[in-house]
């Protein structure tokens, strides 16, 4: 690698990118709206690692139809926002971001689709699981954390 | 029909798959929030054990919307349990149930499998392997790839982003080989 580490590589992945500044109560719409969503995720069963090994079994749509129904309404919910220039409601324009190739999507991919079929689940629904009273699961999310600050630790010294 | 029965019924995958879709621009439009999860996890490590680790040292708080937002799904799966939890038994199809017997799951009533995820294996070599290895690929693999399903597959994949595409395949392409290849094995030899 030669350059290492402008800003860019070391920038979230879902960034902050409003400018106004917020007060810690504006927070709680960003409580509400993963309360919305972890409701979702239980009500529509894919936290359930039955689920998860349905999908990989191709024995069910229901996952897929889930996951493509998701990035459609996405898609189409981004397309407007910039063809219409749709503003945020402090009346910003709204920030997208280019995601730049690197190896990593490739190994770290395939390492957590490993990791997502036994945990049966991906990040977000671990939270809904340990919500929803699997108590067990706080290993499992202690667990990625520790996989992150991991990665963190030996980043420079993996492909990329 | 009352409304509370509708509820409590599984949501179809037309229904949770558009609500989840939503949740991109919902977060763009309140707050100019680009919609991900894993990285919470960074944060958790960012602001608990930073370690002189220059992957821990941004400035976290002010991302701490999305330590807010994987609180919510923590509450939201609380009340979707509790209080609007479904009255029957997963409806799972037929097939997956006799493959998943025959690795030696039996208990098919929950979300999970209480044959798996119990605080009694917690400290089993099955444990061991489901929660700890398992949580740790997840951890490890969503870094490495710059996201997960949320920043990757929907995020990335809505704003026609190739290389979340390629993460999103190596995503799958892991699953199927897990699932084919090698969870026979799991089962069976812990």
């Amino acid at each position: 690698m030669q350059h290492i580490e402008n800003f860019d590589a070391l920038a979230c992945d879902a960034p902050n990118d409003m400018k106004k500044a917020e007060s810690g109560l504006a927070n709680l719409k960003f409580l509400m709206v993963g309360v919305m969503f972890g409701i979702v995720f239980v009500k529509a069963e894919i936290i359930s690692w039955f689920r998860i090994q349905e999908m990989f079994r191709m024995q069910s749509f229901h996952m897929y139809g889930v996951i493509g129904s998701a990035v459609l309404v996405a898609m189409l919910s981004v397309w407007l926002i910039k063809r219409f220039r749709i503003k945020t409601l402090a009346g910003e324009t709204v920030e997208f971001h280019t995601k730049a190739f690197n190896k990593g999507q490739i190994f770290g991919g395939l390492l957590f689709g490993l990791g997502w079929v036994i945990t049966g689940a991906c990040p977000g629904p671990l939270f809904a699981q340990i919500g929803s009273g699997y108590v067990v699961v706080v290993a499992t999310l202690l667990s990625a954390v520790a996989g992150t600050w991991v990665y963190g630790y030996l980043r420079e010294k993996l492909p990329h | 029909m009352e409304f509370i029965d509708l509820i409590r019924k599984p949501w179809p995958w037309y229904v949770a798959g558009p609500l989840i879709g939503l949740t991109v621009p919902t977060l763009l439009l309140i707050g100019n929030k680009s919609f991900g999860i894993s990285s919470s996890l960074r944060h958790i490590c960012a602001a608990c054990l930073p370690a002189g680790i220059p992957f821990f040292q941004y400035n976290w708080k002010r991302e701490i919307w999305n330590l807010f937002f994987v609180t919510g799904v923590l509450l939201g799966g609380f009340l979707a349990a509790n209080f609007l939890e479904n009255p029957t038994a997963i409806q799972l199809a037929p097939a997956t149930i006799s493959d998943l017997r025959v690795l030696g799951i039996q208990d098919f009533s929950g979300l999970m499998p209480a044959d798996l995820f119990n605080t009694a294996n917690l400290f089993t070599l099955k444990g061991l392997i489901f929660f700890v290895v398992g949580g740790f690929l997840v951890g490890f693999g969503t870094r490495w790839a710059g996201g997960c399903t949320a920043g990757h597959s929907i995020t990335g994949l809505s704003n026609l982003q190739w290389p979340s595409l390629i993460a999103t395949c190596c995503f799958m392409i892991g699953g199927f080989t897990m699932t084919h290849l090698i969870l026979p094995y799991l089962m069976k030899w812990f």
